[in-house]
């Protein structure tokens, strides 16, 4: 058998063609792969949880694509749904900021995470995913106010808090409300360890800047999808600042894996799984098995100390009697 | 009003200078980049200054015994009016030489894994924390990105949260980033009198949003991160006055100025009991933000 594994893409084959229809390599399609070129209909690629069948590529999601997908299509309960952006700053760069709020709004997303109550594979929690295509997955006031809502669901219902980052970082637009986000879910988060409940997290790409360095970090067991850039500056930033050359897989999921900082690269399509089994194996037993569990364990003490007793007293009396000689000794030297 | 007095009396007059500030119109653009030069004054106050003044037996600590010290953070311990005191800050270089040593106060990892140190320390020994803030932002580098830039900084920040003892943040010059907020998560969060505190700086703005880096005067009017603004805006808990014509004309009154308002505060936080010290911390944080329901 081969050491390599042979894959034809047809696609790749027809697009190579003089005659290939257009459409199979139109530019800025969001169904044409980027890396191979291969192109997908729309129902293929929600089959395909928005992965190239053929070089495995991951498209970027949706929040609500995400939630779909995690639940299996069962259905979520959006936590928070009614918060929108508010424009503290009254900020304008190129374009004022509500302007730009209600373009991103337009297109159907209230903002940058969508965080709900679901079952992955009949395992119940708290998910929040972000969501790139509003506004860059910038993190605003209701980023933070939702993370933060999703965190305090999960302490009350007891359930593990998930999260799946695609963000560019703090939003700009808000300011020093922004940067405080940062702040606000490590409050949240540190409420869920208080309650003893696990946070997962799931990099996606891009997950950068102020996300990054906050809670994004801050999972109990990270996993990061394929060719995910994680960074806290990004490869440009880096290049206009340090002038430094960096590698083209700088920053990427598969190098933060050899630099320690991600505990598995998975697979999107393997994710439910993964996340269920790992929500299975945290889980603690219900509090009558615990507490049994725990007076058996406490038996098993009592009986072993009562062994342990029977044999003391002559461990004790050997011991006293090698001191008693050894004093005996002293006086008779003296 | 929260506005800091100093004990020396003189307090009154700068009171009413800042109440003034904050009670007042919003600030024209122009004044704001003035009060960003004057955050960045290359003769301003930087941390080892103040803890020349404050703390005479300062004891420096250094590297974060995993892989190196990281000179753009500078963390020890005194004696501060009869007791111990922790102070953490990012240090910038006054001149070409010491600036590019203290990699112009933008922080590596190592030098947060430092901090984080010295903040385990507060927690066994119960000694108050303070930090003094001034950085343009953390390093990007290659390197600080390898070794952990943003999971030094979410760790400092968890690891301030969750300390069992007094914390005060002052943000003394530019407070610019994550980089500013990794050392921001205390009990009480004080700006100098021209001290400002954004999401990013206004170049890094201007680069980014503008797409045109000699837009920073445009981002800083946008931004309008002075110290007024971020008390009403409840980023800040208070205005620590400075000098006349800033810090940077008097580093002995502007470090007078600190030392009246530190130590005031950290008896009035060493008096509440731990636990509710703790919950008013979260809470704070909690709070922090602007949205609307739709
Ligand atoms: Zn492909």
């Amino acid at each position: 058998m081969s050491r390599h594994q042979i894959s034809v893409s047809i696609d790749r084959l027809r697009g190579k063609r003089a005659d290939a229809g257009p459409t199979r390599r139109m530019p800025g399609d969001d169904r044409s792969c980027p890396k191979c070129e291969s192109h997908f209909r729309a129902d293929e690629m929600e089959r395909n949880c928005y992965v190239c069948a053929v070089c495995g590529y991951h498209f970027p999601m949706t929040a609500r694509q995400r939630l779909d997908h995690l639940s299996g299509g069962a259905g979520w309960e959006e936590i928070g749904g009614e918060l929108r952006a508010a424009d503290p700053l009254r900020f304008i760069d190129l374009q004022p900021y509500t302007e730009r709020v209600q373009a991103a709004e337009a297109k159907g997303a209230t903002e940058a995470i969508i965080a709900a109550s679901l079952e992955i594979e009949g395992r119940p929690c708290v998910v929040a995913a972000m969501d790139f295509a509003f506004l860059g997955g910038s993190m605003g006031s209701v980023v933070g106010e939702r993370f933060a809502r999703a965190a305090e669901v999960a302490v009350a219902q007891n359930v593990p808090l998930i999260s799946i980052t695609s963000s560019g970082g703090a939003r700009m637009q808000e300011g020093v409300l922004a940067l405080m986000q940062m702040a606000k879910s490590i409050v949240a988060l540190d409420e869920l360890a208080q309650a003893g409940l696990p946070f997962l997290m799931v990099l996606a790409h891009p997950t950068t800047g102020g996300v990054w360095a906050s809670f994004a970090s801050l999972g109990d067991v990270t996993y990061a999808e394929p060719g995910a850039l994680i960074a806290f500056s990004g490869p440009r930033v880096i290049e206009q600042t340090t002038r430094e050359k960096l590698p083209a897989d700088f920053g990427l999921a598969e190098r933060q894996y050899d630099h320690g900082h991600v505990d598995a690269v998975v697979d999107r399509r393997d994710l439910p799984r993964r996340l269920a089994h790992l929500m299975m194996i945290l889980e603690q037993p219900p509090r009558d098995e615990a507490q049994s569990l725990a007076s058996q364990l406490a038996q098993n003490g009592t009986e072993r100390a009562a062994r342990m007793a029977q044999a003391l007293p002559s461990l004790t009396r050997r011991f006293r009697g090698q001191s008693e000689s050894s004093s005996a000794g002293e006086v008779s030297g003296s | 009003m929260s506005v800091s007095t100093h004990p020396s009396g003189r307090g009154g007059r700068f009171v009413r200078r800042i109440a003034g500030k904050i009670a007042g119109a919003e600030v024209v653009s122009g004044d704001i980049w003035d009060a960003i030069q004057l955050a960045r004054h290359q003769d301003r106050p930087y941390p080892l200054d103040y803890i020349a003044r404050l703390m005479p037996d300062f004891e420096e600590i250094h590297g974060d015994r995993a892989a190196g010290d990281d000179p753009a953070i500078v963390a020890g311990i005194g004696r501060y009016h009869g007791a111990p005191l922790a102070i953490i800050g990012q240090q910038k270089g006054r001149d070409a030489q010491d600036r590019a040593y203290r990699n112009f106060g933008m922080p590596s990892p190592e030098g947060y894994r430092k901090g984080m140190r010295l903040m385990e320390l507060c927690d066994r020994l119960q000694i108050p924390l303070v930090t003094l803030i001034d950085t343009p932002g953390a390093f990007p580098g290659a390197q600080a990105e390898e070794h952990g830039q943003g999971g030094a900084i979410a760790r400092s920040m968890m690891m301030m949260l969750r300390l069992s003892v007094p914390t005060v943040a002052v943000v003394i010059g530019e407070g610019s980033s994550g980089g500013a907020l990794a050392l921001g998560v205390a009990d009480r969060v004080v700006m100098l009198e021209n001290a400002t505190y954004s999401v990013i700086s206004p170049e890094g703005a201007s680069a980014i949003l503008w797409r045109d880096a000699a837009k920073a005067k445009l981002a800083a009017a946008a931004f309008k991160p002075i110290a007024a603004n971020c008390y009403r805006w409840g980023i800040a808990d208070a205005v620590v006055p400075e000098p006349e014509g800033g810090a940077h004309t008097s580093h002995d009154e502007a470090a007078r100025f600190l030392d009246g308002y530190l130590l005031r505060t950290i008896r009035e936080l060493q008096a509440i009991p731990r636990v509710d010290r703790n919950r008013q911390r979260h809470e704070r944080f909690r709070r922090l933000g602007a949205q609307r329901e739709a």
